[in-house]
């Protein structure tokens, strides 16, 4: 018999029951909620009256709506009323129920899915859940971390099980080193280019490879969080040595007496030499070249010194109008150059890249630069307050607001403008968020999808530049 | 849930691959704290010509005469026929919440986005997966004649076209039983309290540290 990978490890220790068609009831570690989409869940306990399994296993923070400009005035802050009741709702829930909540001016608010490693509060081994289809990050971990609908937040609530069928393994390896300049955003990128935003569905994703063992844990983060962006709901890394340093010590991590075992347990997540795949692709790390995507689906990427693509080279009719579509709402010609594309607005920011490596990754290229004259407006937003303290500590805050970009506090803001940062119809915004949907970002908006570090350059630049000119 | 077993009704055909949950139901609708009332938003940007808020008024806006569902052929539609990977991008079940709203009860595609597909039961929504070529020819025969009907039979797995020729289609059997039932998955799970907490008791001995706290 062969070995088990890791998905199927994760799996078999989570299976609660198991039905002769395959759909099973899994056990879950962690559920992790923000105030989009769990008041209707909350709302059908309310009207059942069911409480939750077990009220330890969740933990909340706002995100979504909050705004990243002054917050000292709290929840009353939010100048929209209808975010303003969401996020209100979000804290009288949890109150409710008993369940922890960092809320707005508690310096650990930030996006859920910085705060849930940060806090250590998604772990290896663990399953995780959350309402938002970017919870593939803590795959980052060793962790199995699906994205849930509404019913299903309100089902792991009452039940502390995923109805749930075993999907395919899909191995995504990545071999060679990648050259300076291209990072783990590129990678994920060029990953989806390559297999398509339908490619991973009804997959869980495995990263393996030498590019992913060399990658630090968040930005293994900012890979499996776009995992969804591929079509898996799950991506995931094996555990090292790398993960259990990271893991030590934070506020929900295993404490002393406890820390020993739960290492030796950790030791085995990872996919066995003779594990077999459903599907393996290979991409090989060395050739991979600074990315950005041109059009209005994540797979629509180009390396940065390509051409955005013609409809008439392509010979499938449904894709070569997907391509005309594109060209049309973002405002591009066929075969025009990437770097001829300007830039209106820059974004670092998301649960993709607002960790502090991400940061201090655009720092590097902003020190002691200005933002072009042409650009209207350059946000940096960090992940989480306790994000934004460490890169205040650092000076990074000094070098964005010297460079000519505004210094936020914590929200997921321009990644999909639920609150007041939105991009104006029209714009082309240098993102380093996940999704370049139309409307994404605010409506008529223009994502392209980019690197820390690519955003910087963009944003010095005044259009998109190759950054390794800028290293 | 309301149960799901056979139902007649005319197709509306959505001709693009790849439409995201942010196309189906807008961000700035996502603010809503109920279940309900997202179907006057529903391809908010693709069927008005203004931008929308939460909250307005949604009979007195401009239309977009070219989108599909603002077509007089399509009024009452209650299956959307659409291209590969529909629902891809978040989780958000607003998006099923929207299209049932609206009036939709099935979806018909070659591929669906896994969440939105798992969300889809969820709420009495039945999303279908035909191959491409059927897909294909389902397409061709909707732009060809108005009020183009579909009879779709849960029991017997079954489509039936407007000439009396029929296509079976495949549908998860749990799914399938809840539907035709109309049947909560919190009360069928909890049908199993004994075998969670006998899992829990395991799981709390074996890793300690992912209780309390």
């Amino acid at each position: 018999m062969s070995g088990k990978t890791l998905y199927d490890k994760l799996w078999d220790a989570h299976v609660v029951r198991q039905e002769e068609d395959g759909t099973a009831l899994i056990y879950i570690d962690r559920q992790l909620l923000h105030e989009v989409t769990s008041p209707q869940a909350f709302e059908g306990l309310r009207l059942a009256h069911r409480k939750p399994w077990r009220v330890d296993a969740n933990l909340a923070t706002p995100d979504h709506n909050v705004p990243t400009t002054d917050l000292s005035g709290g929840v009353d802050s939010i100048v929209d009323p209808i975010s303003r009741i969401q996020v209100q709702t979000l804290g009288m829930n949890t109150k409710e129920f008993g369940i922890t909540e960092f809320g707005m001016g508690d310096p650990r608010q930030g996006i859920v899915h910085v705060v849930g490693p940060e806090e250590g509060a998604t772990l290896p081994g663990m399953t995780v859940v959350c309402g938002d289809s970017h919870t593939a990050t803590h795959g980052a971990l060793g962790a199995l971390a699906h994205g849930i609908g509404t019913s299903e937040v309100e089902h792991v609530m009452a039940t502390q099980c995923l109805i749930q069928k075993k999907m395919k393994n899909m191995l995504i390896k990545v071999d060679g080193e990648l050259q300076p300049g291209v990072g783990p955003k590129d990678v994920v990128l060029a990953v989806i280019g390559v297999i398509g935003t339908a490619g991973g569905n009804g997959c869980a994703i495995e990263f393996g490879g030498q590019v992913f063992r060399d990658m630090s844990i968040e930005g293994r983060m900012t890979v499996c969080n776009m995992a969804i962006e591929a079509g898996a709901r799950v991506g995931l890394v094996a555990v090292d040595e790398k993960t259990i340093d990271y893991v030590k010590g934070r506020p929900f991590a295993p404490k002393e007496d406890q820390w020993e075992a739960a290492v030796a347990a950790w030791q085995d997540l990872k996919s066995d030499d003779d594990a077999v795949f459903d599907k393996v692709i290979e991409i090989d790390g060395s050739k991979i070249e600074p990315q950005v995507s041109w059009g209005t689906s994540p797979e629509m990427v180009l390396d940065v010194n390509g051409k955005v693509p013609n409809p008439a080279n392509e010979s499938d009719p449904v894709k070569a109008g997907g391509i005309e579509r594109a060209l049309k709402y973002m405002g591009l010609e066929a075969d025009m150059p990437v770097s001829e594309i300007p830039v209106d607005y820059v974004f670092i920011g998301s649960c993709t890249n607002s960790r502090i490596e991400d940061l201090r990754a655009a720092a590097e290229v902003l020190k002691g630069k200005k933002v072009a004259s042409t650009v209207e407006q350059a946000l940096a937003v960090p992940g989480s307050g306790l994000v934004k303290m460490q890169a205040e500590k650092e000076g990074l805050d000094k070098i964005f607001i010297e460079a000519g970009f505004e210094w936020r506090n914590p929200g997921c803001s321009m990644c999909l403008a639920m609150n007041a940062d939105k991009l104006p119809s029209g714009k082309h915004c240098a993102s380093t968020s996940n999704r370049n949907f139309e409307g994404r970002q605010g409506a008529g908006g223009r994502t392209h999808l980019v690197s820390p570090q690519m955003a910087a350059a963009a944003a010095v630049a005044g259009h998109f530049v190759d950054v390794r000119d800028y290293l | 849930m309301d149960k799901f077993i056979k139902m007649t009704a005319i197709v509306a055909p959505m001709d693009r691959a790849n439409v995201d949950t942010d196309a189906i139901i807008p961000k700035q609708f996502l603010k809503s704290i109920k279940r309900s009332g997202f179907g006057p938003n529903l391809f908010d940007e693709w069927r008005y010509e203004d931008v929308g808020e939460p909250g307005q008024d949604c009979s007195n806006r401009p239309l977009r005469k070219d989108f599909v569902l603002n077509q007089p052929r399509y009024q009452g539609a209650k299956i959307l026929l659409a291209r590969e990977n529909f629902g891809c991008g978040s989780s958000r079940e607003h998006a099923p919440w929207a299209l049932k709203d609206y009036g939709f009860d099935v979806v018909i595609a070659p591929s669906f986005a896994d969440i939105f597909f798992n969300n889809s039961f969820k709420n009495g929504i039945l999303p279908i997966v035909l191959d491409d070529k059927t897909v294909d020819d389902l397409f061709k025969e909707v732009f060809a004649e108005e009020g183009y009907q579909l009879t779709v039979d849960l029991e017997a797995q079954k489509l039936v076209k407007p000439n009396g020729d029929s296509i079976d289609f495949e549908v998860d059997s749990f799914r399938r039983h809840c539907l035709l039932n109309g049947l909560d998955d919190i009360g069928l799970t909890l049908q199993h309290e004994d075998e969670i907490k006998a899992y829990e008791a395991n799981r709390k001995k074996n890793a300690p540290w992912l209780f309390g706290a």
